[in-house]
């Protein structure tokens, strides 16, 4: 297997009135061609934010460290991500060799142009189609998300439909380019279990036809479970476990992975209470030293969790998670 | 006194939609719903996406007009027939009647201190008689909602996930609602937040005395949370009853589908989603009959010229032709 993205060493602070906040510390990952990542953890934890620096695409106050680096293999040979400045040299990952669904379904439309011209005009930026092939390739993909009289939700605008139906317009509009990597955020958080299916096997066609990597932001650890082969886990900027599904799901590790586990609401026992993780993940204007997640976890080893940041302890050669019980373990 | 806080019953919402020119089409947003809320319920709302929820949320919300049928609003103190509402009375029902809002990163305005957010439709409405008495109800509301005097001096941007959909509750119920439709309040939640914003939604309905109305995809979520559930397909409802029992024995072959394609959390799981081929109808042109005959495993002659009528047994509600007839083929 070739890597298709490498992130290495990625820190990301946003400027704001309130001082630099830190999004996303040194967080390190590869995703491999072909690969479908789940990307897991509580909200605000930096999973948007990481996945939006893989296209250079945060918001002006972003500050990234000098040491952080994402290189994407790209058919025309490595790209220097971060580095990228022009709209004519990030129009190669924007669109081009990257499609993002992004989280915020309404967002990505504008309100005053219809569904397909926006579809249309995104793939005459990123191919030499005709705009007449543009249409028929919007319109097809359309269909293929389970959209119903795609033809006519062609000429409509983004308010005149459900929740869901835009969410798959979105997804529709980021296959069609047909890229090298998609990033998915939460893109079907909105969509029923049936229509849900179809959409993950759809992408999961995609993946088989043209050895298409995935990043899959979701929250739904069963579409994860269903999806993906390998799962990044991040809490308050930092990726704290990583490691195939079956182990991840079956064997979480880091105790942050294990509350999300339990957390669950469980089809089988509906009398069990839901269990969240206790208390509030802090502010990022008050990240805690030591461990990020000292603040919440039960089983606190020492003063190390208070005053170092744990290091990434490999359980196996595919398993790994950041926590000081596993370091004795590693050692 | 009535038990039910909310009765429709026939509740259509139709939108004329213009395709050209002179072609003026409607487009069956809700057909023909009659629905019960009983007092003090969690009332669980799923279904196909763009089969009509949201709609029918804002129906009962009077946040979209509705087109035929009868929607009454009966809380104890006051009963209302949403059709006929206007004036002081809509007033009225606009604070006893609010919405959650599904993204608790779109809802918050980012200027606004969070005291200003959740202080907002009282000031609005105006509710109080000044700023001593606001800040005593955003008070009051904010620490049920587990926030405190610190969160309500900063901005949205420095909250979670989590504590924002708390602000976002505690906006909406601070004017002191008695029905409160959630639409999709917790699906930007990880779950191990969703739990706790649930916890918090059922105790603040113990409380409160609330009725929640709970719209959701996630059915685990529905499953544990709601006591009555309607599933809702191509503006009609399909099915509705106890949760336990729809969980247990689901009748409607959609609603049997809608429970396949639960994802599984053991990866190795081969059961897959039961594969619902066919055309996905669309809301401006139904097929007859049966709204469900285009992709219905089960569909015979008299699905495509009639349409089943919702029969009651046991307190289960269901419309299909042919639910007895399959339940007992499962049986066999
Ligand atoms: N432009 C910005 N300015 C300041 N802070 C920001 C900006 N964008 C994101 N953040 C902050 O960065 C952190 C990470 O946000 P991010 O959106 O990546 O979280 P997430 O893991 O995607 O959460 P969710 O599951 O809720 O979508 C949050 O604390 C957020 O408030
Ligand atoms: N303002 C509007 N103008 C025209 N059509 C609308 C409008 N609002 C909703 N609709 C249509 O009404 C139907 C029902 O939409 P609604 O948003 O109620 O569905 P939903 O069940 O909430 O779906 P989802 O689960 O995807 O949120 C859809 O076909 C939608 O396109
Ligand atoms: S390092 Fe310590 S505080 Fe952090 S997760 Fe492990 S045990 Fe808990
Ligand atoms: S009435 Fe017929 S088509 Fe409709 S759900 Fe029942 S069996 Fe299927
Ligand atoms: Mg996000
Ligand atoms: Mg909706």
């Amino acid at each position: 297997m070739t890597p298709l993205i490498e992130v290495e060493n990625l820190t990301l602070q946003f400027r704001t009135d309130e001082g630099l906040i830190t999004a996303v510390e040194d967080v390190s990952f590869t995703l491999m061609k072909g690969e479908v990542m789940g990307l897991v953890g509580e909200s605000g934890s930096g999973k948007s934010v990481t996945a939006k620096s893989l296209m250079h695409l945060n918001a002006r106050n972003a500050v990234y460290s000098p040491g952080s680096r994402i290189t994407l293999h790209a058919d025309t040979g490595p790209v220097d991500v971060l580095s990228l400045r022009t709209p004519r040299e990030l129009n190669v990952v924007r669109g081009g060799a990257i499609s993002m669904i992004f989280q915020e379904p309404m967002a990505s439309f504008a309100p005053a142009i219809t569904i397909g011209k926006q579809m249309v005009e995104q793939l005459l930026l990123h191919s030499d189609m005709s705009k007449g092939a543009a249409k028929s390739v919007s319109i097809e993909m359309l269909d293929r998300v389970g959209i119903s009289d795609a033809a006519r939700r062609f000429d409509q605008y983004a308010f005149e439909l459900s929740g869901g139906m835009r969410q798959r317009a979105m997804i529709a509009m980021a296959l069609s380019t047909n890229p090298t990597l998609l990033i998915a955020d939460e893109p079907t958080t909105a969509l029923d279990v049936t229509i849900q299916a179809q959409v993950i096997d759809l992408m999961k066609d995609l993946v088989s036809e043209f050895g298409m990597g995935i990043i899959f932001i979701t929250h739904d650890l069963g579409v994860v479970a269903q999806t993906a082969d390998r799962v990044n886990v991040m809490y308050l900027g930092r990726l704290v476990e990583e490691g195939p599904v079956r182990e991840v799901i079956r064997n979480p590790r880091h105790p942050y992975t294990q509350g999300l586990i339990a957390a669950l609401p469980k089809l089988e026992d509906l009398d069990a209470p839901l269990t969240p993780v206790p208390g509030d993940i802090p502010s990022p204007l008050e990240r805690p030293s030591g461990c990020v997640f000292n603040t919440r976890c039960s089983q606190v080893v020492g003063e190390e969790c208070m005053a170092l940041v744990p290091t990434n302890c490999r359980l196996d050669e595919t398993h790994s998670v950041a926590c000081h019980i596993y370091r004795e373990a590693a050692e | 006194m009535s038990r039910s806080l909310i009765q429709a019953s026939g509740l259509s919402v139709h939108f004329p939609i213009g395709s050209g020119l002179f072609v003026k089409q409607l487009l069956k947003a809700v057909d023909s719903v009659s629905i019960e809320i009983e007092k003090g319920s969690f009332f669980g709302l799923v279904g196909e996406s763009g089969s009509g929820k949201t709609t029918l949320g804002r129906a009962l919300l009077k946040a979209v007009p509705i087109s035929a049928g009868t929607a009454h609003y009966d809380d104890g103190e006051v009963a209302y027939d949403l059709q006929e509402l206007d004036g002081a009375e809509l007033k009225d029902y606009r604070t006893r009647a609010q919405l959650i809002f599904q993204d608790p990163y779109a809802a918050l305005s980012p200027r606004m201190t969070v005291r200003d957010i959740i202080a907002e439709p009282l000031e609005v409405m105006g509710l109080t008689k000044g700023r001593a008495e606001t800040d005593e109800r955003v008070r009051e509301i904010a620490a049920r909602c587990r926030l405190n005097l610190e969160h309500l001096r900063r901005f949205p941007h420095a909250f979670s996930g989590g504590q924002r959909q708390r602000i976002s509750i505690a906006r909406a119920l601070v004017s002191g609602p008695k029905f409160v439709v959630a639409d999709e309040s917790v699906a930007a939640l990880d779950v191990s937040i969703q739990a706790d914003v649930l916890n918090l939604l059922k105790q603040l309905q113990d409380e409160l005395g609330l009725t929640f109305m709970f719209i959701s995809h996630d059915l685990s979520v529905v499953a544990h949370t709601c006591d009555h559930v309607a599933v809702m397909y191509l503006g009609r409802l399909i099915e509705t009853a106890p949760t336990r029992m729809l969980f247990e024995a689901p009748r409607h072959p959609y609603t049997k589908a809608l429970f396949s394609a639960i994802p599984s959390l053991d990866p190795d799981d081969d059961r897959t989603a039961q594969k619902l081929a066919g055309e996905i109808p669309s809301p401006t042109d139904q097929p007859p009959g049966c709204k469900f005959q285009t992709r219905c495993p089960h569909a015979i002659d008299i699905c495509k010229s009639q349409e089943p009528a919702l029969e009651t047994e046991d307190g289960h509600d269901v419309a299909c032709h042919r639910w007895k007839e399959l339940m007992e083929l499962v049986a066999a």
